[in-house]
């Protein structure tokens, strides 16, 4: 594949179809955006399947043309083919999650979806500060759009909060870029990422670029406006909200804050920790008490994001690891929660948990899988939530017990709000006639489901697949941050070989022992 | 010199002069018959004008003994003013035959040209007195022009508003003037700049000096309307003709402030530390003024005014930085700015309700994205624009000036500036809420806008797309070259 500018094709592909979707009547662009979707995911396939795992740490490169202050450069390693990955694969999913809930200016509707698409591929894909910037703000728009024109009820108060919250964050980061790139002298991402700052500085540069990404991720406290956003989007939106637009916070971490300021972060891990564990635990109970089913999930977003935070600013190959299979993990399982949302809030236009009830009686493979994706949400081992919340806290425990303490509550209070929302969802008796009145899953939404819930037990049953691209990234990524890793409080005792080899000696003398 | 090389260096505002002086005896002869063939050869006149730009007078050097200047920076300057004037120019007879009342009179394309005549030599002055007479030329076509619509009573209040204010800051203006020649004993801006350089090296520091300087800024921020001398705008641009508070806000804009960079840049550069803090101080108020005040607004013509506050405090902030790249970052912001803005007027002027009557509350914009699609889509790029948000070329203009701040390390103006920048995103949003969200108004004119109109809304919705990236090497090198021209 060298010298095949395949990322620009990905660009290229839902551009033109979110142009040609203007113009088309509705179900001609329903099908162009589900056929730009799929060539996506194709091409997607395709790039997974030729990136050198433990090649080059940036693949598949191209150095476009110079537009004054940024140059389309595009490239992609590990972390970003993975998220690509999700994006490509959620994509298609989101239209036919829309195919017939949405009847309202299509064609708009399906422009704004793959305006979404090519923006998040281009944030992934972007090796220039200010193309990231370019891509990364300009997904705004179409976002508000979509919360604005098919949200709910209050969209509009959701869409203003989503669109002026996330703008404060991005441009204070913003003017962090100008001064890295004047300092620099450069605006390529992996030459920043090689570039020591100093110190005093960093802690700027880094509060800077935390205020965007704490927004987009989103942590506490400035999570508030993602329950809104959530509550109000369309199904999809909500699906392509937490699957692919609150990993762009994480990414944001990965590859800004750690690699270009260590010592920063070394520094300020603290209150990543502290915010993180304040997520988990009040956000976890926030959701327990929660009558729509939509918040909730959102509220479970916010403290599974914490989870990721908690990873990344580990230090430590756990840790990193694990928040990246939870970006992924938490990408799919909430994606097809919101998913599982909407196959009943397209029946009774509702999201009251408190109308439902019984669904397993007449609903029974849609209680099947709506119980398989709540039991990744809490982490079962075999599914992508537990090998994500192990290794995270795993990595977290080697650097504060106290924080790992805290935050494998999560993995307890998770089981009970999302238990007691499955039980009050699917379980008891049917009480309303319109309940009972309910069909099950049609093909449409069972072909919805059912590739995301063999992605989940993929991840869960063997995650190696979805981890070596990534491992030279983060053996990269720890060389650069190793210097200023947090100190560690766990001290955990170290094996003592002398002592094993000396009773290993012991037994081989005296074979007689092994009787007793 | 010559008098024959002096009139080369001129030749733009020759042609503008003479054009202006011939079509004022066609129409006073042809009466408003005349008033089509008036308007387009006004725009031949000012492509004349740009033409003329390739000779000498697009950066000969000085005329007229060192009282006008010809080099890029004023090139930039004068391209920018002659394509807002005949914009203004051809969208103005569809609005007039629209409003109740008069039909367009042959004398508005020839005011226009007028005053594009004293924009030139606005940009183009290196002696205050050139700069005053350049000034009062322009604001006088200007005032008249504001209360074109003779019946109505706002378009008359509009115009004698802007005459009282105008003058009292032409006053102020003078003053300051008056203060700096008796201080420097010259006008000549090389004279004064040494004047304030041989100053600013002495311990004692002449308090005159200083005061001229501030009264300069004060008269200069009125035209520009930085706040706090922004009160006129809201008034005038609501009461004047549509066409006509488009052309305001497009080149009278671009002359003042390429006028104010030019004072602050070649007359008062030694003193750079000292104007800073007004520029600095005018930046940030008009930012935040502007897009507070705009949030209450219910006319677009007001908010689109408030709009204009706001976009002068971020031009400023180009300025602030005092360097060739400050200024290069003012002019390429008010070059985008001014596709952004006439594009946003020229959708104004489709706002019609159903028996095509204009109309200018924000709540008939509602749903205008059902009723006229393709017209939501273009104002909603222009609303985005005017917020910074990318991909769209607005963001450039907010990088270009953002950028300059910080590479002078004017920090907390850089992370003020974009803070405020959000609370403008937030009326901005409501016109795009207004057009895209809400159910439609009942009564909006379902016509077409005409090949014309169309065809400019078009034009100036392609610059500002992310098209306009392409752009960015040719305007950068362009800006480059016509702020290195000052320093």
């Amino acid at each position: 594949m060298d010298g095949f500018p395949i990322l620009s094709l990905m660009l290229a592909v839902p551009a033109l179809a979110a142009i040609a979707c203007l113009f088309l009547p509705a179900d001609t662009a329903r099908w162009t955006a589900l056929a730009a979707t799929l060539v996506d995911f194709v091409l997607g396939i395709l790039l997974w399947a030729n990136y050198d795992v433990g090649g080059a740490q940036w693949q598949f490169v191209e150095q476009g043309a110079r537009f004054g202050f940024f140059a389309w450069d595009l490239g992609i390693d590990g972390f970003a083919l993975m998220l690509i990955m999700l994006s490509v694969f959620l994509m298609p999913i989101c239209i036919g999650a829309s195919w017939r809930s949405v009847t309202n200016r299509v064609p708009e509707y399906m422009a704004a979806f793959l305006l979404t698409e090519v923006l998040m591929i281009g944030t992934f894909a972007a090796q220039d500060l200010f193309l990231f910037y370019l891509f990364f703000e300009a997904g705004l728009i179409p976002m508000y759009l979509i919360i604005g024109i098919w949200g709910g009820a209050n969209r509009i108060y959701a869409s203003y909060k989503f669109f002026l919250y996330t703008l404060l964050g991005s441009l204070l980061m913003l003017v962090a870029m100008l001064y890295m790139a004047r300092t620099a002298g450069t605006s390529s991402i992996p030459a920043l990422q090689a570039y020591d700052f100093p110190a005093d500085v960093q802690t700027w540069l880094w509060l800077a670029f935390f205020a965007s990404f704490a927004v987009k991720m989103p942590m506490w406290p400035v999570h508030t406006w993602l329950p809104d956003a959530h509550v109000q989007a369309p199904t999809a939106g909500s699906v392509i909200l937490a699957g692919v637009l609150l990993k762009l916070g994480g990414y944001g971490f990965l590859r800004f804050s750690l690699p270009m300021f260590p010592e920063a972060s070394g520094q300020l891990t603290w209150l990543i920790f502290a915010l993180s564990a304040v997520a988990v635990i009040y956000t976890s109970l926030v959701a327990l008490v929660q009558a729509d089913m939509k918040k909730l999930i959102a509220y479970s977003s916010v403290a599974h994001m914490a989870i990721v935070t908690i990873g990344l600013f580990a230090f430590n190959r756990q840790g990193i690891e694990g928040a990246l299979v939870m970006m992924l993990s938490h990408g799919l399982v909430s994606g097809a929660l919101f998913l599982c949302v909407g196959v009943i809030y397209d029946r009774l236009h509702t999201r009251e948990i408190a109308r439902y009830g019984g669904l397993s009686i007449n609903m029974p493979r849609y209680a099947l899988f709506f119980l398989f994706f709540t039991m990744a949400s809490i982490g079962l081992p075999g599914t992508s939530g537990f090998v994500a919340e192990f290794l995270s806290l795993m990595g977290t425990y080697q650097v504060s017990t106290w924080i790992a303490l805290l935050c494998t509550t999560s993995i307890i209070l998770g089981a009970a709000y999302m238990l007691y929302l499955y039980r009050r969802i699917a379980y008891g008796e049917i009480t309303s006639e319109e309940v009972r009145g309910m069909s099950d899953l049609s093909s449409r939404e069972l072909w919805l489901l059912a590739p995301i819930a063999a992605a989940v037990l993929w991840m869960g049953v063997y995650p190696e697949s979805f981890l070596a691209p990534m491992r030279k990234d983060v053996a990269v990524l720890l060389q650069r941050i190793d210097r200023a890793a947090p100190p560690s409080d766990s001290n955990p005792t170290p094996g003592n070989p002398a002592a094993a080899r000396a009773m290993q000696a012991h037994h081989e003398t005296t074979p007689g022992e092994a009787h007793h | 010199m010559d008098y024959a090389t002096n009139l080369a260096l001129t030749l733009p505002e020759v042609v503008l002069g003479i054009g202006g002086v011939l079509l004022m005896m066609v129409s006073a002869w042809g009466g408003p018959g005349s008033t089509r063939a008036v308007s387009w050869t006004a725009v031949a006149v000012l492509g004349g004008a740009v033409i003329a730009l390739l000779g000498p007078a697009g950066g000969g050097g000085e005329a007229f003994d060192g009282l006008y200047r010809a080099d890029a920076f004023s090139t930039f300057a004068k391209v920018l003013i002659y394509v807002a004037t005949a914009v203004s120019i051809l969208i103005a007879p569809d609005f007039f035959r629209r409003t109740a009342g008069d039909d367009l009179r042959p004398e508005y394309p020839v005011l226009m040209l007028f005053s594009a005549l004293g924009m030139g030599m606005m940009v183009s002055a290196v002696d205050l007195l050139t700069l005053y007479v350049g000034l009062e030329m322009q604001s006088l076509a200007a005032y008249v022009l504001a209360s074109f619509v003779r019946r109505d009573l706002r378009s008359a209040e509009a115009g004698l508003k802007y005459f009282v204010l105008g003058s009292l800051a032409s006053g102020i203006l003078l003053y300051g003037v008056s203060l700096v020649y008796g201080f420097t004993g010259t006008t000549m801006f090389d004279g004064i700049a040494a004047a304030y350089a041989a100053d600013a090296a002495e311990p004692a520091r002449s308090l005159g000096l200083v005061f001229g300087l501030v009264f300069v800024f004060a008269g200069l921020a009125f035209k520009i309307a930085a706040v706090p001398f922004h009160m006129w705008t809201p008034d005038v641009y609501q009461g004047a003709p549509t066409p006509v508070t488009a052309f305001f806000a497009s080149a009278p804009k671009v002359a003042a402030m390429a006028l104010a960079v030019r004072v602050a840049v070649e007359a008062m550069g030694p003193v750079t530390d000292q104007w800073r803090q007004i520029v600095i101080f005018a930046a940030l108020a008009s930012i935040i003024l502007g897009a507070v005040g705009a949030i209450g607004q219910s006319n677009v013509k007001r908010l689109l005014a408030y709009s204009s506050i706001n976009n002068v405090g971020f031009a400023l902030i180009g300025l602030a930085a005092g360097t060739a790249e400050g200024v290069a970052g003012v002019l390429t912001y008010m070059a985008i700015y001014i596709a952004m803005t006439l594009g946003s007027f020229l959708v104004v002027l489709q706002m019609r309700d159903v028996n095509g009557i204009q109309v200018e509350s924000i709540a008939s914009l509602s749903g205008m994205s059902r009723t006229r699609p393709a017209l939501a889509a273009a104002m909603a790029m222009f609303m985005f624009s005017l917020a910074g948000i990318p991909p769209l070329f607005g963001f450039y203009a907010k990088f270009a000036v953002f950028d300059a701040a910080v590479a002078a390390g004017l920090f907390p103006l850089a992370a003020i500036g974009v803070a405020a920048s959000v609370i403008g995103a937030y009326y901005y949003l409501r016109i795009v809420k207004t057009m895209y969200f809400d159910e439609p108004a009942p009564a909006f004119h379902k016509g077409d806008e005409g090949a014309l109109q169309g065809g400019l809304i078009a034009v100036a919705a392609v610059v500002i797309s992310p098209l306009g990236y392409l752009a960015i090497p040719f305007l950068g090198a362009w800006s480059m070259a016509a702020a290195r021209a000052l320093f």
